[in-house]
């Protein structure tokens, strides 16, 4: 148990721990665990996994489920920055498709793929909340509205 | 001077967040002093009743009613919660955002009113991951208020106590589904609950829970504060308060703006959105949110309330229209809807998990011109099996056949130039 225990960070035993806190049972916060231990890692691994489950009282097979479940929950590695895709139905009035092929172009990678230098995957998101300024992306924790050719380029040459 | 839209009175122009110190410069926590230790939860209780306020998040279920079910004699001491439904993710919905990011002590202030109108002794927010900025500002102010003793022990100096926490969510549509928001609380898939329990009696972790959306709570403190016959005076019809109304699509200045409910839809489209996009038609549109039915130009004088919309057809939902114009193929607009909810159904009922990918299969077979003619009826029957209520545990799949009945009504001739291989819009499967 330990070794697996060991598997998560000290910091991220104390930020899960902290969920704990104030709920009735362990497994309660397994969305949150997850969510924490991917912030930290950028993905949750197989050992990730069974380190969170064990620290929960729970079964592996079933905080997969939980994993697997939702959309944001990583189990595969991803790159530097995710690129979120809005493709919901404002965005796809306003134009959508004809981005995602854009940014496949400059950078290569259709959904679901990551850059060979590992700084960006590209995934489609539900609806944003951000319609009236469609078509809208994020990358990483940031919401970048009103995308034209023009201010892609430079919101994906952004940080180069 | 009486206050005529309250829940954007703090929205500044650059949409940046007003903190504790200018909200309470602007009258904010105002309603808090007023209801906790001055008026008896069942005083509070009576005048959001008597308000006639609805839930903001689609529904427009009576709020007092909701709230009316929830135990009072916790006679085992047990936990009761208030739960915010954060979770805005219905396509085409833009509101909660402004309300969260630009004043999250409105959003706090009014759940710790309707906390202490049901005595329940934690809340949660539950919000959507990709809203990070919101997210942070909650944290931030629920600090704020443990600070200055709204929240936390002995709230004002009474016997009232409260918790407040925040829970990002891990993505999945049928989160705001309050039962399955529940299940994703409690940390697991997000499956709706047949109903009853009721969440009322038997919500999180089996206690009496009530989830209501960021709209409706914000409105909460301001009824108290100023009482139900003004709430009832802001509204135009028979419905009371202000509604934040939106408009996506090809309009000239899409946003959302907050109008005294029953707002004629013709005024918020010309006034407010500006009319259509030069060199755009109006064809139809969606009045709240991807699960309602299109209406069409002979709707445009209709008042926005939740009753005058549902006469239509349709549903006023979540209050934010999404715009079809002459130029987008209805077929496109209607197989991205379905689509949506076929992806985001948590797979549970049978009619939803295997009907919505078919029913998408059928109209990507009809935009692709692969389409028979009984393909018509195939779509027919899916609407009345996968449409009815009571096939499903919840709501999702009875919605995602909304736009897609009304769609097979309105514009019938889409389908049929679709079958006839000439859609004037369709290149290849695009727009």
């Amino acid at each position: 148990m330990s070794e697996l225990i060991q598997a998560l960070s000290a910091q991220e035993l104390a930020e899960i721990d902290a969920e704990i806190a104030h709920v009735p049972y362990r497994s309660a916060v397994a969305i949150d665990a997850l969510k924490i231990v991917q912030e930290h890692r950028g993905w949750v691994s197989d050992e990730s996994l069974q380190a969170i489950a064990r620290h929960l009282e729970m079964s592996a097979e079933e905080l997969e489920g939980v994993a697997t479940f939702y959309n944001l929950i990583f189990r595969q590695p991803v790159g530097e920055q995710v690129i979120l895709l809005c493709n919901s139905i404002s965005c796809w009035i306003k134009g959508c498709d004809n981005l995602q092929k854009k940014i496949t172009e400059q950078l290569g990678v259709e959904l679901g793929e990551t850059t060979p230098d590992n700084r960006y995957t590209l995934l489609p998101v539900t609806c944003l909340g951000a319609c009236d300024k469609a078509p809208v992306l994020m990358v990483g924790k940031e919401l970048h509205e009103d995308i034209t050719e023009d201010n892609l380029q430079q919101i994906l040459g952004d940080d180069s | 001077m009486s206050l005529t839209r309250p829940l954007t009175r703090n929205v500044r122009p650059d949409r940046s967040p007003t903190d504790m110190a200018a909200y309470e410069a602007n009258g904010g926590y105002q309603g808090l002093k007023a209801a906790v230790g001055k008026l008896s939860p069942a005083d509070c209780l009576q005048i959001i009743k008597d308000s006639n306020l609805r839930g903001r998040g689609g529904a427009g279920f009576p709020t007092g009613m909701k709230w009316s079910f929830v135990p009072m004699d916790n006679a085992d001491g047990g936990h009761k919660y208030l739960i915010c439904n954060a979770d805005e993710m219905e396509p085409g919905t833009f509101k909660d955002r402004m309300l969260l990011e630009c004043d999250p002590h409105q959003l706090i202030e009014g759940m710790i009113v309707a906390a202490y109108t049901i005595q329940a002794d934690v809340a949660y927010i539950f919000i959507r991951a990709e809203y990070h900025k919101a997210t942070q500002l909650l944290k931030e102010a629920i600090a704020a208020c443990k600070e200055k003793g709204y929240l936390g022990n002995n709230i004002l100096g009474t016997d009232y106590n409260l918790d407040m926490h925040v829970h990002s969510s891990a993505g999945r549509y049928i989160c705001g589904e309050e039962t399955a928001l529940i299940s994703s609380l409690e940390g697991k898939r997000a499956n709706p609950r047949a109903k009853p329990p009721f969440p009322q009696v038997s919500g999180l972790w089996g206690r009496p829970t009530i989830v209501n959306n960021v709209e409706t709570l914000c409105n909460v403190h301001h009824i108290i504060e100023r009482g139900p016959d003004w709430f009832q005076s802001l509204g135009l019809t028979s419905d009371a308060g202000t509604k934040l109304y939106g408009v996506s699509g090809r309009v000239k200045n899409p946003g959302c703006w907050e109008l005294p409910i029953g707002t004629p839809v013709r005024e918020i489209l010309q006034d407010y959105a500006g009319g259509m996009e030069d060199g755009y038609t109006l064809k139809g549109f969606i009045p709240g949110g991807g699960s309602t039915d299109f209406l069409v130009e002979e709707h445009l004088d209709l008042a926005m309330d939740y009753d005058t919309i549902g006469k239509a057809g349709s549903r006023m939902g979540t209050g934010t229209m999404i715009i079809l114009d002459d130029k987008t193929c209805p077929i496109g607009f209607v197989k991205n809807l379905v689509a949506f909810f076929a992806q985001e159904s948590c797979g549970f009922c049978t009619p939803c998990r295997d009907g919505l990918p078919w029913s998408v299969q059928v109209l990507e077979d009809i935009q692709s011109g692969r389409g028979q003619p009984e393909d018509m009826d195939t779509l027919a029957k899916q609407v009345k099996f996968i449409g009815a209520i009571g096939n499903t545990h919840c709501a999702l799949a009875p919605g995602a056949m909304e736009p897609l009945q009304s769609a097979m009504k309105y514009f019938p001739e889409a389908f049929q130039q679709h079958l006839d291989g000439n859609c004037p819009h369709c290149d290849g499967g695009t727009h």
